[in-house]
């Protein structure tokens, strides 16, 4: 078989997801789970009398704490098949990657299984996350003056 | 108000990277590592201070309020003790985030079997 039909053939097969749907999906699930975190921002301000920047660290908290016991039930997949980005972009999906990452490899021991492979998605978030820092930190501080 | 601009922001958030995911090859991983960056480059010049002054809670969930902490926790530290501080201070913010993550995934990974 050549490669133009079996491109053919991937083409006619691959199924069509509506991308209308799905960016709609994604708004709506996104921007939930958005207001849902400034509820829980306010209640956290008003329960336990915390500044709003402890409470906003507070509400990740939250999210990250659902989003691991969700992922360890496999819920979570199921809800991300669903609504995609919306669960990938809020910080659920950076808990969600070492979760996952750390129930896959357990197999292959405590050190060398969950310890070297727990940071496998993750880590791409913080080394670029830290790269571009010190880069824009040297530009301000250099060029901007702080 | 900040309820609607919380939903709106996630919201918009949301949607640009389904669109990118649906229209484009660049994975889950490729999206979240740019929107730390952008969420970074936006704070260079104080835009997304604004965003979470308005939005709130809808602006701290994306990951790009990840870039927009790293740099906040660096730039605090580099104006305490000069530009070493951008390596003292970087993580001091998004360390509570990062070490929960962590201690929790090992503990479920303990306690759960994978499901496939």
């Amino acid at each position: 078989m050549n490669k133009n039909r079996y491109k053919e053939i991937v083409d006619k097969n691959t199924p069509k997801e509506n991308c209308f749907i799905n960016g709609l999906v994604a708004f709506l699930v996104g921007g939930s789970l958005g207001a849902l975190g400034e509820l829980l921002l306010r209640c956290y301000m008003m329960w336990l009398n915390l500044p709003r920047k402890e409470s906003g660290v507070l509400v990740t908290l939250t999210f990250v704490a659902i989003a691991s016991i969700l992922t360890a039930l496999g819920i979570f997949d199921v809800l991300v098949s669903k609504v995609k980005a919306a669960l990938i972009i809020p910080i659920t999906g950076f808990a969600h990657s070492m979760t996952s990452a750390a129930l896959e490899y357990k197999h292959e021991g405590l050190v060398l299984g969950i310890g070297a492979n727990i940071f496998k998605l993750a880590g791409t978030v913080i080394l670029y996350g830290v790269v571009s820092v010190y880069i824009f930190g040297l530009i301000r501080l250099l060029v901007m003056g702080g | 108000m900040t309820y609607v601009y919380a939903f709106l922001f996630c919201g918009f958030v949301c949607l640009i990277a389904q669109i990118i995911l649906d229209n484009t090859k660049l994975t889950p991983g490729h999206i979240t590592s740019l929107f730390v960056v952008i969420g970074a480059a936006l704070d260079v010049f104080g835009i997304y201070d604004k965003f979470v002054l308005y939005a709130g809670a809808g602006a701290l969930l994306p990951i790009t309020s990840f870039g927009h902490l790293l740099i906040h926790g660096a730039m605090d530290m580099a104006h305490d003790i000069g530009p070493l501080g951008l390596a003292f201070g970087i993580f001091n913010l998004t360390s509570a985030g990062i070490s929960i993550a962590l201690v929790l995934s090992f503990i479920l990974a303990i306690i759960f079997k994978p499901k496939h």
